[in-house]
């Protein structure tokens, strides 16, 4: 009866509470510096939020700082002029966008239609999916959306149950940047509003997952129950600092 | 002849109580102020909430809270948010029944283009491609005419596409048309349009049947 002996010395040396707590995979780097650490020249990047909404704002702060060029940029939107994504086009750092919606935004504009950045515009749900198709291990998908526009040109189409559809692949990309409400050393994050968007679906579907929150809390002190991406998914977490949260369009009504 | 408002109002009508309702930017998005009280209904917007509510009163916005067009908006009890796949997943999978969205051409075959001006303007699809792809029904609200006075309901659109086949009814500042197999047919007409004014603005195939209502808006 070796085996089951061998299975409780195990069971009680991992399993234990004093040891569990030694046990956790730590993901919390020092800063922005740190979490940025091996991006290079060329790289994909996947950048969470909607407009200017759950934007990595220290991420991209960093990104210009370094300087890297040539990059791809896989991001619902390309930001505004002055703030978000717009100041990595300003910096001429972005080679092609991958973006359903590019409004708000004269520089990307001009760049887009002098030929100096390329862009590949793809729907929203679609561009969702391929992020969480990623995420989760699927290769590509079929969807609706786009059949019998130019989105499809050069795409396969089949039928199911009399409707069409069009493959979609899975991204591919070096590194996520995403940006949370809240987090814990486990990698564990809690999104706020619609601040959540894009935010989840990025996680876990790049080589690294980086994110940035606005509060670190110690492991612990998230209720499991209320975690929206658990830690497996994120590669480095930091305590985010000075956001700016700007709003696109104040819209308020009188009292 | 109405205005956005009257569309809005009129687009309205088409609401019904249990209703899950996806409002585009522009004038869909007025639909919201003209719904009865007596039905429950509730506003997706695809940036990720259910159960959205008005424009917050001035000193309460939240930059972490707004709809697709990146206004400012509230929650309403009973609301949630949500990722932008899982919000996919609500529209991909038909669990949002109306989608209201505008247009810059309709064709007499349902198809919709609204989204790109070959060298002049490409700002991208955002969601509408997903919306008109899947949902069962599809509202345009629109202006009868662009600006320069040429009809938007045409034999053929002939800006790139946003979706073929898929628009079921549309609500103009001069008529209520429903797309049918043999081309548009006139359901009502705006306050003081005549039948003959909708035909001239209407490049696509008109069908006329019988006495053609005015609107109730």
């Amino acid at each position: 009866m070796l085996r089951p002996f061998l299975f409780y010395t195990v069971y009680i040396r991992y399993f234990s509470n004093k040891i569990i707590n030694d046990k956790m995979i730590r993901k919390t780097v020092a800063n922005v510096t740190e979490a940025l650490a091996g991006v290079q020249n060329g790289m994909t990047f996947m950048l969470g939020g909607f407009g200017l909404c759950g934007i990595p704002e220290n991420a991209i702060s960093e990104l210009v700082r370094l300087g890297v060029k040539d990059i791809t940029c896989i991001s619902n939107n390309a930001g505004v002029d002055d703030f978000g994504l717009g100041l990595l086009l300003h910096q001429h750092q972005i080679k092609k966008m991958v973006s359903s919606y590019v409004g708000e935004n004269d520089e990307f504009e001009r760049q887009m239609l002098s030929g100096e950045l390329e862009v590949e515009l793809t729907p929203q749900g679609t561009l969702a999916e391929k992020c969480r198709a990623a995420q989760a291990g699927f290769p590509a998908f079929y969807t609706p959306a786009g059949y019998g526009t130019e989105v499809a040109e050069g795409k396969e189409v089949r039928e199911f149950n009399g409707k069409m559809y069009i493959l979609e692949e899975a991204f591919r990309a070096d590194f996520s940047f995403v940006k949370a409400w809240k987090g814990d050393a486990a990698g564990n994050l809690i999104f706020k509003g619609t601040a959540r968007n894009f935010n989840p679906c990025m996680c876990g579907a790049a080589t690294i997952t980086v994110a940035e929150v606005e509060e670190l809390v110690p492991e612990g002190e998230l209720d499991p129950n209320q975690i929206h991406i658990p830690g497996i998914f994120v590669q480095r977490i930091f305590q985010g600092k000075d956001y700016e949260k700007r709003i696109e369009q104040r819209t308020v009504r009188q009292k | 002849m109405l205005d956005k408002n009257g569309i809005a109002k009129r687009i309205a009508q088409e609401v019904e109580n249990g209703y899950y309702v996806n409002l585009g930017i522009g004038i869909p998005t007025l639909v919201a102020n003209y719904v009865r009280n007596d039905i429950s209904v509730e506003f997706q917007s695809e940036n990720g909430i259910l159960g959205m509510g008005p424009f917050p009163v001035d000193g309460e916005e939240d930059a972490d809270l707004i709809n697709a067009g990146k206004q400012t908006i509230t929650a309403l009890p009973g609301a949630s948010y949500f990722d932008s796949a899982t919000s996919f997943a609500m529209i991909r999978g038909k669990h949002v029944e109306l989608t209201i969205l505008g247009a810059m051409e309709v064709a007499e075959n349902g198809d919709i283009a609204n989204w790109k001006i070959p060298g002049k303007m490409v700002k991208g699809m955002g969601g509408a491609m997903d919306l008109v792809a899947s949902a069962e029904n599809i509202i345009v609200a629109m202006m009868h005419t662009n600006r320069a006075g040429e009809s938007k309901l045409l034999k053929r659109c002939s800006l790139p596409l946003t979706g073929v086949g898929c628009v079921k009814k549309i609500v103009t500042n001069l008529a209520v048309l429903e797309v049918t197999e043999d081309g548009f047919l006139l359901l009502e007409r705006a306050p003081g349009v005549s039948v003959e004014e909708i035909k001239a603005a209407t490049e696509g195939k008109l069908i006329v049947k019988g006495e053609v209502m005015e609107m109730k808006v």
